[in-house]
């Protein structure tokens, strides 16, 4: 919803917009999203993304799910493919970015000091450090949280939320904001499974379903390398998609810009022209 | 808690409104939060008194009105009440539905305290 066209009237609450004071002072309808602030700033952000043709990716987590970890086995696995930069959100310490740097590619770390999340003014500033020209995917590992990271859109194109299987397989019933927002769900490592009797994979399908969420769901574990086909698989499209509607955004533009155009290569990816 | 950089959110736009309209104070600042907003109105109320003070809705009543989460089935095209952790038809049962309303994060209206109509046109 905008804050712009009025869509942002639900049956709810369209009574609440003819509302008038009573007692001659004036009352202001604003029906505004209350982080129309933070919206602008992410809306910004993924301007730039799109820009560059840039598939903005935020991994969303409890504490210790293992995103750092599905990070380096996917940087690992995508480094001589796609041109890879990560942001990291903590709280504290440089701990993840000197992981991710360590597997040779650019990390840039966000240390939040109290805030439990990331905002699109932080990764609108991370930007600055982390150059988008040339760049295919953009992981943003935000802060560790199930509850106030989905609040905040960082301007990402999607949202990737892990569950281990060491939490419980009802996450998706006790956090369902975080839940309803998944683009893609991954159960982590799952090679514990055998060992972890009281987690169901079924189970934790079922209640992201009562979210009305379609978002597919993929087991794998990171450290032992198991099931991360499906999952470079999803970020293979994601990235085809991406790159496909940035040339349709490129050639849109006025020919004031006719260097923009993109030229289709055989194998169906798209040479910067320009 | 995020409630209380929402709340700095707040009381900029209400801030700016209140510029915007010449006003000498805020008496109301009405919100809509629904269950599924991920923002906890009673955080909000406790973070306010912090947020606003030394600023011109230092005074105001902040009045937050609750929707019902509401689905709308894309199977059988009921439009039903439903929990905020499970979404489905309260009709057919079936989980393909679209929120209707529940998601709000609203400003809805701000209440100002103005100099009187007449003062302001000798003022000019």
């Amino acid at each position: 919803m905008c804050n712009t066209c009025g869509c942002n009237v639900t049956p709810g609450n369209a009574h609440t917009a003819q509302q008038k004071n009573a007692r001659g002072e004036s009352a202001v309808e604003v029906l505004q999203d209350l982080l129309s602030e933070n919206d602008r700033a992410a809306a910004h952000n993924r301007a730039h993304f799109d820009e560059h043709g840039v598939l903005a990716v935020n991994l969303m987590s409890s504490p210790g799910a293992g995103k750092t970890a599905l990070l380096e086995a996917t940087v690992d696995a995508l480094k001589q493919e796609y041109r890879l930069a990560v942001i990291e959100g903590d709280l504290e310490t440089e701990n993840d970015s000197a992981r991710i740097r360590q597997h040779g590619v650019p990390a840039y770390q966000i240390t939040t000091g109290s805030a439990c999340h990331l905002d699109a003014h932080m990764v609108h500033t991370a930007l600055h450090h982390v150059p988008l020209a040339g760049l295919d995917i953009l992981f943003i590992e935000n802060v560790g949280n199930l509850v106030c990271p989905a609040s905040f859109d960082l301007g990402q194109h999607c949202n990737v939320v892990l569950l281990s299987v060491t939490e419980g397989d009802d996450k998706p019933a006790k956090y369902p904001v975080m839940f309803r927002a998944a683009d893609l769900l991954l159960l982590t490592k799952t090679d514990l499974l055998p060992v972890l009797d009281d987690f169901s994979p079924q189970r934790a399908e079922n209640y992201l379903r009562a979210l009305a969420n379609p978002a597919p769901i993929l087991q794998l574990s990171a450290r032992k390398g198991l099931g991360l086909d499906g999952w470079l698989h999803w970020l293979r499209m994601e990235v085809r998609t991406r790159k496909q509607q940035a040339a349709v955004q490129r050639a849109q533009q006025p020919l004031a810009r006719p260097t923009a155009v993109p030229a289709t290569l055989p194998n169906g990816r798209f040479e910067r022209v320009g | 808690m995020h409630e209380l950089s929402v709340c700095q959110g707040l009381l900029d736009q209400v801030a700016s409104i209140a510029r915007q309209n010449q006003a000498i104070g805020v008496k109301r600042i009405r919100l809509q939060i629904g269950p599924l907003s991920g923002i906890e109105p009673q955080l909000l109320e406790q973070a306010f008194p912090l947020a606003s003070a030394g600023t011109l809705a230092e005074h105001a009543e902040l009045a937050i009105e609750s929707l019902a989460v509401r689905v709308h089935c894309e199977t059988c095209g009921a439009e039903t009440e439903a929990a905020a952790n499970r979404l489905l038809c309260g009709a057919c049962g079936d989980w393909h539905t679209k929120l209707i309303s529940g998601d709000e994060l609203l400003l809805v209206s701000v209440e100002l305290t103005t100099v009187a109509r007449q003062e302001v046109s000798n003022a000019h």
